[in-house]
């Protein structure tokens, strides 16, 4: 029998062994993200992300991203960056992606390249106040895998299906989270 | 002043069917005990199930140790037996193999003592060396969000759910899709009310595959007897729902049902401003079911060899995200969000973070006390009646290696 390695670059045996501990201290599972947004011009601002609440304490070592958004002009704006709506679709395939490589890790299956097209539907009267029973936010989202990988199309199916019942992102947005926003 | 307590080796508490397994062989080894009793022998099956209820588990599933074929009816029959005849069948076996039952008697505290355990009944207090915990899943959960339905709308939970006459009028939503959401959305359905269900993760198999029953290949699999200490992830095992099943030859599944006018909609998410809101994850949760059906089958083929037919996709409805509680369309909810056991009267540091009680097949942490009739407990087979009989065997021969004294046996 041929031993076969499969490397997607996960750390299987460090996420499941995190598992096994959080089970018998699940204080340490409770994590707080965080983010920071500053106002630049227009629609245009830039969000920071540094540290992040976790394992008990605060996590900031070696951690420093920032990114922009914006509106195109078509929205009469400067283009600065990808639409707040667009970054929502980015971290969904950013999560959805992370899942596939990491169950196929445990899985036992080599990816050899992983695609994801990810689109959302919004009829925009809502956010303009065009239409009081328009929604402001997605109508639909639509994601689809492009997966070239060692193992057969059913195998592969169940590698998204089961990424999509891991994921946070895929959570956050097919049910509902109370959000609050104050003033400092 | 204190009661003087009687003394037992072995107290059971719950006369089902996996107390009264205990009791066999129990009684089989000589091992004095008593078996304490809420209320009658059965007494969950004459009161926590609605009328229609069938087991989901064919006739010969209903193997009970001590107990002889005839009281079983047909061995290879596919009959699936009423929630009275199970009633029938387990007092019938107290009878058969002569249980030393108390009932109607209620344990309100067991405590570890200095000699083994003090049991406090509303019969008086026992003292036993042993104990063997046999209450089953009698507490029906719902989720926390429940506390959030518009005040004065009617719910129930399937182990008080009786009959559709039973329900206000009015539309229902059924919260659940297991063997319970799906029977009972079925029967609202077909009483002429319009079902709303809601869909969690749900297990999908087909009542019959390749011309059998599904249990006669799943038995025939040996996938009955994979055990606890042996399964990737018993956790999982043991919290999964129940099979989307009903007893009987014909399937119930979401599309049967959608073809019968029921309202599929996602996993109830939340409870805001008087309407419900559903989870987008639908298509999500029937692909992963719809594939874990195929690779069962699959793997039954590749068994025994030839094919069979794969399953049709479950069909998924267009969502319907939120559906108002107070418009007076919804007149009642079902909530078949499952059954958990009630341990409460357990005073003793053998509780996990979440409340259930720790256990290794059985065997507590406690030396003397275990617990039986739970799911995957000991091997998959122990969710069903079937369990009983090598869980029973098992889970007396670690007590009767660890009696204090072989002294504390009768004579039998």
């Amino acid at each position: 029998m041929t031993e076969t390695t499969v490397d997607n670059g996960v750390n299987v045996e460090a996420l499941l062994g995190a598992r096994a501990a959080l089970q018998e201290t699940p204080e340490a599972a409770k994590f707080t993200w965080r983010a920071t947004n500053t106002w630049v011009k227009g629609t245009h601002s830039k969000s920071k992300v540094e540290g992040f609440f976790g394992l008990g304490e605060e996590q900031e070592a070696g951690r420093s991203f920032e990114s922009d958004g914006d509106h195109p002009p078509q929205f009469a704006a400067d283009n600065q960056g990808p639409t707040p709506v667009e970054t929502v679709l980015v971290a969904l395939g950013g999560c959805l992606t992370a899942g596939v490589a990491a169950v196929a890790q445990q899985r036992g299956i080599q990816l050899n390249s992983v695609t994801a097209t990810i689109e959302g539907d919004r009829d925009i009267r809502g956010i303009l106040g065009a239409d009081a029973d328009v929604r402001n936010g997605f109508t639909g989202v639509r994601v689809n895998y492009s997966i070239d990988a060692d193992a057969s199309p059913e195998d592969v199916e169940a590698l998204v299906a089961q990424s999509q019942k891991r994921s946070a992102v895929f959570d956050i947005l097919t049910n509902p989270t109370a959000v609050s926003v104050s003033v400092s | 002043m204190s009661v003087p307590s009687r003394r037992t080796t072995v107290a059971v508490i719950g006369a089902g069917h996996s107390g009264l397994a205990v009791s066999h062989r129990l009684g089989a080894e000589g091992i004095d005990h008593v078996v304490l009793e809420r209320g009658q022998v059965a007494h969950s099956w004459r009161t926590q199930r609605w009328d229609s209820l069938r087991l989901l588990t064919p006739g010969w599933m209903n193997r009970l140790p001590g107990l002889a074929d005839p009281l079983l009816g047909p061995a290879e029959a596919d009959e699936f037996l009423t929630a009275a005849q199970v009633a029938s069948l387990v007092a019938g076996y107290a009878d058969v193999i002569a249980a030393p039952v108390h009932d109607n008697v209620e344990v309100y505290r067991v405590s570890p003592g200095q000699n083994g355990f003090l049991v406090e009944t509303s019969a008086g207090p026992w003292t036993a060396e042993h104990v063997v915990l046999a209450t089953g899943s009698v507490r029906g959960v719902v989720p926390t969000l429940a506390a959030d339905l518009p005040p004065g709308l009617p719910s129930v939970h399937a182990i008080d759910y009786r009959r559709p006459s039973r329900l206000p009028p009015g539309g229902v939503l059924v919260v659940g899709a297991a063997a319970s959401g799906v029977q009972i959305a079925a029967e609202l359905q077909a009483s002429g009310r319009q079902v709303t269900l809601a869909v969690g993760e749900h297990v999908r198999v087909p009542r019959r595959y390749r011309g059998r029953d599904i249990f006669a290949w799943i038995e025939e699999a040996g996938i009955l007897d994979e055990r606890w200490d042996e399964l990737e992830d018993v956790t999982r095992a043991r919290r999964l729902s129940s099979f989307q099943l009903v007893g009987g030859t014909t399937t119930l599944d979401l599309n049967t049902l959608q073809e019968a006018g029921v309202r599929v909609v996602g996993k109830l998410a939340g409870l805001r401003d008087g309407s419900a809101l559903f989870s987008g994850s639908l298509a999500n949760l029937a692909a992963l079911a719809d594939l874990k059906a195929n690779r069962l089958l699959s793997g039954i083929d590749q068994t025994f060899g030839g094919t069979g037919e794969r399953l049709e996709p479950t069909r998924v409805p267009e969502p319907l995200l939120s559906l108002s509680l107070t418009s007076g369309e919804i007149g009642s909810v079902v909530w078949a969000t499952g059954i958990k056991p009630d341990h409460g009267f357990l005073d003793a540091d053998v509780f996990d973070h979440k409340g259930a009680i720790r256990h290794h097949g059985g065997i507590t942490d406690l030396p003397g006390l275990y617990v039986t009739g739970l799911p995957v407990l000991r091997r998959r087979r122990s969710t069903y009646i079937d369990g009983a009989r090598d869980d029973s065997a098992d889970l007396v021969e670690h007590l009767s290696q660890h009696l204090a004294t072989p002294a504390r046996r009768t004579a039998g």
